[in-house]
């Protein structure tokens, strides 16, 4: 038994992404039309050549219909998927095994969430019939307890680990200021992010992702095939995914500085793509910034800092858009918005972009390997995702 | 013959000065926002039976019921891990059934049994109004058993029952009402005086001769004359609890013989009265067992561990009396049916497993241990009475709750195991990673009309 990837064999031919944001004149099907024909543009095929699609959604719909209704496909298959933050990542996932084995030639990974109908705040999301124990905690105060466990297990003060995560809310905002299709265009100053009002633990509003609505969508081929549709493809070095024991929530080793799940994914992830040293290697990185000291672990978790020294590579500017590892080059969850179906589609459609060149003002230089990391749950009890792309 | 064997009580964490509302002296106790009758009377019961044997009947009496139909007994017999075989009674509708189900406690001993008696009481009046300052939260709770076992031996009792429209309160009714305090206070002095005077000679025991005297009534009129009655000395006369408490409705007369037997000596005996649509009365002697019955908190150890600060408004809030903007986050959902009885002895009675393979302790339980795979190999742990203490924790300014911000802890306990949970009866400000904390039973909220109970943690009091 092995788990070997499918380095470069297959290929992303086509991609789509709406802008992210408060749509309020647009329901989950619109966003779907939306980045699908975009996608379908882009890899200049019509829809009836697609063989098969993987829809990601968390809550915004049930069944392949959502998104069969909407397009009209004329009877082929369409899988509805859902794990939880990580869903837009899983489409591609099993998109892309679907090539690699044969079955079809052509297929769609497609991710969408429409949340800003519920009428909350921040996210919300459907529960099953329990017997009313479990925590009810927010997503934000689940995260924040990642902050006083890195600052006190690597003797960084509060003020200082403040100042760190403020300066990669910053830090994705200066990068989603220069991205049409992000909820937040604009740049904020550090001051403005650190007085934010407090929401959980260390955490402002200005620590969390954009709770938003959005689409993306990805066509994929076999490698081989994979000039028929571009000239300029993406290929596929690895795709990982880690769920775990949620050993986190039972084991008191747990010291909420990790992600287990992470480490392993990403080990894989690297394993697969031939990766020895992450932190040269990857030009670039979309990582799961729900919360920023999430990012600030994922640098660790991800081998790009070693363990302890991250927040001081955030305060160096290494992660910044113009830095030596530029990470979240789109803005991430914070600016870019988080609709959680099309997250993981929109980390691979900066990928797109970068690969191809194509950012635009974000443009990275040359960059070789692209990593995209998609998380869902909570510290200690979470699902990982990861993939590695390039040409 | 019958008497307690052990006993316990509970005062809640907060208090409400009675200077902010305008009421003189002293401030009442209030019951948390995740508090209620059932779940102050099984913080009480756990007092109680630390030690003591096993309990064949569970009588809990309130008239603040969480439910008007369903037994709410049924949720302290599952709190407190009790057999299966017990009986369970609930008792209401007048505040001397706290005293009342003791009598009928020390009824079940005398045949030959031993009973569990649980008292709670959330009590509030109309805002403005007397009842409002004048009562308390709280409760209190007794094990009766054979002489051979007691730490209070009851010696003489005497009960009367009378038809008055004294204090009454219809079933769809926030609030009590009363009729003029004379009418109720000239009508039941006597009954006081007899009721009295028939539980002593039942004792063959003196006025002089009592070490303590608890009067508690609905009407505490009708019993100021009892002293001068009886030729008290001031010393006799127990603290009401007045200034500290307030009036615990029937918890009342319980709470007050708790703190009695706090501080009582082999040989001591006291008289407890409880006066409402009727009078109850009981004597006990006090036994040399009594230092081994006495359970982990005082009342006044409970009454010095408090929080002082409860703003009026927030009071109001917490009883449901004041509506309030609700956050933007979604009504709580209210638990169902067939997990909370799959899962009963863990939701309630804090019941965990641990690996019977490698130790490894799990909450909730497991049938796989999280450290080596060992498949259906748990035993039952119990979790609730085990020392515990803040590994990490957060404070939740958007979750839903009537106290924000919620304080959530990452709690470890001696000997292995954690769990993620609410951080009660604390200062947001104050909580500290290390902190030292005990688990309690608490009702987390009500969703659509179905009340969630479970466990926090508290700082230790």
């Amino acid at each position: 038994m092995a788990s070997r990837g499918i380095c470069d064999r297959v290929a992303i031919v086509g991609m789509g992404c709406t802008s992210f944001g408060e749509h309020w004149n647009k329901g989950a099907d619109d966003m779907l039309v939306e980045s699908t024909q975009d996608a379908f543009k882009s890899a200049n095929v019509a829809k009836d050549q697609v063989d098969a699609y993987w829809l990601g959604t968390m809550g915004s719909g049930v069944s392949g219909l959502m998104l069969s209704e909407a397009l009209k496909i004329d009877y082929k298959p369409v899988t509805r998927l859902e794990n939880m933050c990580a869903t837009g990542s899983e489409a591609i996932r099993n998109a892309a095994y679907a090539v690699a084995s044969g079955a079809y030639d052509l297929v769609m990974a497609v991710g969408v969430e429409k949340l800003k109908d519920s009428g909350f705040s921040g996210l919300v999301t459907g529960s099953v019939p329990d017997d009313g124990t479990r925590p009810s905690l927010t997503a934000p105060a689940m995260f924040s307890l990642l902050a006083p466990a890195y600052a006190k297990k690597y003797g960084v003060d509060e003020g200082t680990l403040k100042d760190v995560i403020s300066r990669i809310a910053w830090k994705n905002h200066v990068n989603g200021a220069k991205n049409p299709k992000a909820q937040f265009k604009k740049e904020v100053p550090i001051e403005q992010i650190k007085a934010s009002p407090k929401v959980a633990g260390m955490f402002g509003v200005f620590d969390c992702s954009g709770v938003s609505d959005g689409s993306a969508a990805a066509i994929l081929c076999r490698a081989e095939d994979a000039h028929k549709y571009t000239d300029k493809p993406i290929f596929i070095k690895a795709l990982s995914f880690a769920a775990g024991p949620a050993e986190g929530n039972f084991s008191q080793d747990y010291d909420f500085t990790t992600f287990q799940e992470v480490v392993a994914s990403a080990n894989e992830a690297y394993k697969q793509a031939g990766i020895t040293n992450p932190r040269e290697q990857i030009s670039m990185a979309e990582v799961h910034d729900c919360f920023t000291a999430t990012e600030l672990v994922l640098m660790e978790d991800m081998g790009f800092s070693p363990r302890g020294t991250a927040w001081k590579d955030v305060m160096a500017g290494r992660f910044d858009g113009n830095g030596a590892q530029p990470v979240n080059p789109d803005g991430g969850l914070k600016s870019f918005g988080h609709p959680i179906g099309a997250s993981g589609l929109r980390m691979m459609y900066e990928m797109w972009l970068q690969l191809r060149g194509e950012a635009g003002p974000r443009q990275i230089e040359s960059p070789k390997f692209g990593l995209t990391h998609n998380l869902g749950g909570q510290p200690g009890r979470c699902v990982s995702f990861v993939s590695i792309v390039g040409v | 013959m019958a008497g307690i064997v052990r006993y316990g009580s509970y005062v809640p964490f907060f208090r409400l000065s009675r200077k902010l509302i305008g009421a003189g002296k002293g401030e009442r106790a209030v019951a948390s926002f995740d508090e209620d009758s059932v779940s102050m009377a099984v913080e009480a019961g756990r007092e109680a039976l630390r030690g003591a044997p096993n309990v064949d009947t569970l009588l809990f009496a309130t008239t603040s019921p969480p439910y008007a139909e369903k037994l709410n007994g049924a949720t302290i017999h599952a709190a407190l891990q009790l057999p299966g075989k017990v009986r369970s009674l609930d008792l209401g509708t007048s505040s001397r059934m706290g005293l009342g189900a003791l009598l009928a406690a020390l009824d079940v001993a005398a045949a030959g049994k031993r009973a569990l008696v649980c008292a709670g009481d959330v009590v509030i009046g109309a805002p403005g109004g007397g009842r409002e300052s004048a009562s308390g939260d709280g409760a209190a709770a007794f094990v009766t058993g054979p002489d051979s076992e007691s730490a209070a031996v009851l010696i003489g009792s005497a009960s009367s029952t009378v038809e008055i429209l004294d204090v009454w309160r219809l079933p769809e009714d926030r609030f009590a009402k009363s009729w003029e305090e004379r009418f109720g206070a000239d009508t039941l002095a006597p009954l006081v005086a007899d009721t009295c005077a028939r539980a002593l000679a039942d004792a063959k025991v003196q006025p002089s001769e009592l070490t303590a005297v608890i009067a508690d009534a609905a009407n505490a009129r009708a019993v100021a004359g009892l002293g001068k009655g009886l030729k008290l000395r001031p010393e006799q006369l127990a603290d009401p609890l007045g200034e500290s408490v307030g009036r615990t409705g029937v918890a009342h007369s319980l709470l007050q013989l708790a703190r009695a037997l706090d501080g009582a000596k082999p040989g001591d005996r006291i008289l407890v009265l409880s006066l409402a649509d009727g009078c109850d009365a009981a004597v006990f002697e006090v036994t040399s067992r009594i230092a081994a019955a006495r359970p982990k908190h005082s009342v006044d150890a409970w009454i010095a561990s408090k929080r002082g600060d409860v703003a009026y408004n927030t009071y109001l809030k917490w009883r449901g009396i004041l509506p309030f903007e609700p956050p933007r986050r979604p009504d709580p959902e209210r638990p169902a049916a067939p997990p909370m009885a799959r899962h009963s002895s863990w939701k309630l009675g804090f019941v965990g497993s641990r690996c019977a393979a490698c130790g490894t302790g799990h909450l909730p339980p497991q049938r796989v241990c999280v450290k080596c795979s060992a498949v259906d190999q748990m035993r039952d742990d119990d979790f609730a009475e085990k020392r515990c203490k803040i590994a990490t924790y957060t404070l939740d300014h958007l979750a839903y709750s009537l106290n924000p911000p919620t304080v959530a802890g990452v709690i470890d306990y001696e000997g292995g195991g954690r769990v993620t949970c609410e951080v009660t009866d604390v200062d947001p400000a104050a909580v500290k990673i290390g902190d030292e904390l005990e688990m309690t039973f608490r009702r987390l909220y009500t969703g659509q009309g179905v009340h969630n109970y479970f466990w926090k943690a508290r700082p230790r009091r």
